[in-house]
């Protein structure tokens, strides 16, 4: 039974650096363009809504709307950063570009790529959700004390959202299936879990949904840090998202063994 | 522990209860060149992926450098350097940092990498593109770059998966005199190829399979003349299953295979002289080959 799933899982605490690094290198050379192409959206949206609808709504919670929004969509951007990086390049490098295969041939194990690529999907979303952060910060709508809070709160997030997306990623036959995984999986989740408007908003039903999910969580641990708030249940928020990075991780890593080493 | 580079015992594979690799046993010994021939959907590519543990047989045993697969398959291929079917190098990457990172995945610092990429470019003749893109190389200069990056790792075994499929004769020649530079040097190469002409010149041993069963074993020249062990004389330009009957008394066996009549002949002048009043007819005479060892064996060739 081990000997069976042995290739699906790390082989030790240290390969997958190798695949980050790999990923890192090409990234390396399009840095610029990829992080002005990351931080346009969240950005526009927050400018947009934030001043827009800030304008109508006043203050939430305490705070500016503008406040409220930014600390939502740091935890969205960095959900869908490390989404598309999973379901879009890392899919492309495991089934278009034959990238994994190249690697299976070496002494690393297909949990090694898996682990390096969650790595490497969090990596990307820590940037998105930290340059969108310190932009919060510099414009006055969050504190400069909440970076080293906010910052390891981002990473988790992009751990839960790349090991949920890796598992997608194992599933999908092509990529026309991502869309069905964004339109009725993530934007959904933004919408239930709190990052644009308070979930007291919503009726009690779905605040019940809501509380599961693990962006709430994501915005439950950021919100507060951001605005120099203390937070509350942090052991909950922290485990329930470890729980979304570690489950699916091993999902997605015994279907890809089942998909790449028939 | 056994001795050999690479020892299958009875392997079986199936995928949705089709036979692709039937009770296949063979040893190949280190530093020989070892062939693994037969037209596509054979189970070769499906041999290599087993032999580097990145599949697992549903039957047998098997062992490569002294390691049981798939068990421990990835100490194995610490010793493995693979050559795959279709080019997976990093498109974006120069040559050099396509070495860079291969090297990481066998646990070499950048240092080690450094020391040892000039003498792998200059192997595979690409020291002038050392900094060009991948995406800027041509076919041939890729396929080099691929059997260089296999290398990084000075490994025992190589794992060539049709290594000269879509280059140029040119090209093709130049990937043979490396091998064989490689042979030279003591490594051991399990090649898989669906070319005759490559399989003779290369390979010490050869195995031909079929839907995923051995047909044959044995050194190229061998085979060759023990299958045929005469003279080819191929005739078309004509029917020929009307020219069969004819030519029959005077040949040791004949194949007919699409428009084309094989004579396997001790005296090709006797065929000639008894179709010399059929014109439109050419003939082709030379020595026997694998091909015809294939068409032999299995009724049909091995060209797709």
């Amino acid at each position: 039974m081990w000997q069976r799933f042995a290739p699906a899982l790390p082989a030790n605490p240290w390969n997958w650096i190798a695949v980050w690094r790999r990923n890192f290198l090409v990234w390396r050379k399009v840095a610029l363009a990829s992080i002005l192409g990351n931080l346009a959206e969240p950005m526009s949206s927050l400018f947009g809504l934030g001043f827009g609808l800030g304008m109508i709504i006043g203050g939430v919670e305490g705070t500016s709307y503008i406040s409220f929004l930014a600390a939502g969509m740091v935890a969205t951007s960095a959900m869908v950063s490390a989404t598309f990086e999973t379901i879009y390049a890392a899919y492309a490098r495991m089934q278009t570009n034959c990238t994994w295969e190249a690697v299976l041939c070496t002494p690393l194990t297909l949990g090694d790529i898996v682990l390096g690529e969650v790595a490497w999907a969090a990596s990307k979303a820590l940037l998105a959700g930290t340059a969108i952060t310190i932009v919060a910060v510099a414009l006055g709508y969050a504190e400069w004390s909440s970076i080293p809070y906010a910052l390891p709160a981002i990473a988790l997030t992009g751990v839960t959202f790349a090991s949920l997306a890796m598992v997608v990623s194992a599933l999908a036959p092509s990529h026309d299936y991502f869309i069905f995984y964004q339109s009725l999986i993530l934007t959904p989740m933004m919408y239930l879990s709190g990052a644009i408007f308070p979930m007291s908003q919503l009726p009690g039903s779905f605040q019940r949904i809501a509380a599961l999910l693990p962006l709430t969580h994501s915005v439950d641990l950021i919100r507060p840090a951001m605005l120099g708030r203390p937070v509350d249940s942090v052991g909950l928020h922290v485990g329930a998202l470890c729980i979304y990075a570690a489950f699916p991780f091993l999902v997605s890593a015994v279907l890809l063994r089942q998909r790449l080493m028939r | 522990m056994s001795t050999a580079a690479v020892d299958l015992f009875q392997v079986s594979k199936f995928y949705d209860d089709r036979v692709v690799v039937d009770a296949l046993s063979f040893t190949v010994s280190p530093g020989e060149c070892f062939g693994l021939l037969g037209p596509n959907g054979a189970g070769k590519s499906t041999l290599a992926r087993l032999i580097l543990g990145v599949a697992s047989p549903d039957a047998g045993k098997i062992c490569v450098l002294g390691e049981p697969v798939p068990a421990r398959a990835r100490l194995a291929r610490r010793g493995i350097g693979v050559v795959p079917q279709f080019d997976n190098l990093d498109l974006q990457l120069t040559v050099r940092e396509n070495l860079l990172v291969f090297g990481r995945y066998f646990a070499m610092s950048a240092a080690e990498v450094k020391a040892v990429t000039p003498s792998l470019l200059e192997f595979a003749r690409l020291e002038n593109k050392a900094d060009a893109r991948v995406s800027e190389l041509s076919g041939g200069m890729r396929r080099r770059l691929t059997l260089a990056r296999a290398l990084i790792n000075d490994p025992q075994l190589l794992v060539l998966d049709e290594p000269t499929t879509g280059l140029d004769p040119h090209g093709r020649h130049l990937i043979w005199e490396r091998l064989r530079s490689l042979l030279a040097r003591g490594k051991t190469i399990l090649l898989t190829t669906h070319f005759m002409e490559e399989a003779e010149r290369l390979c010490d041993r050869l195995c031909v399979l079929e839907h995923g069963r051995k047909i044959a074993e044995g050194q190229p020249h061998a085979l060759i003349e023990q299958q045929i062990g005469c003279q080819v004389i191929e005739i078309y330009g004509g029917n020929p299953h009307e020219l069969l009957p004819l030519v029959r008394p005077q040949v040791q066996r004949a194949e007919v295979s699409g428009e084309t009549l094989f004579c396997y002949v001790t005296d090709p002048e006797q065929v000639r002289l008894r179709l010399a009043n059929r014109t439109n007819l050419r003939f082709l005479q030379r020595p026997p080959n694998l091909e015809d060892v294939f068409l032999r064996l299995t009724g049909r060739e091995i060209k797709d």
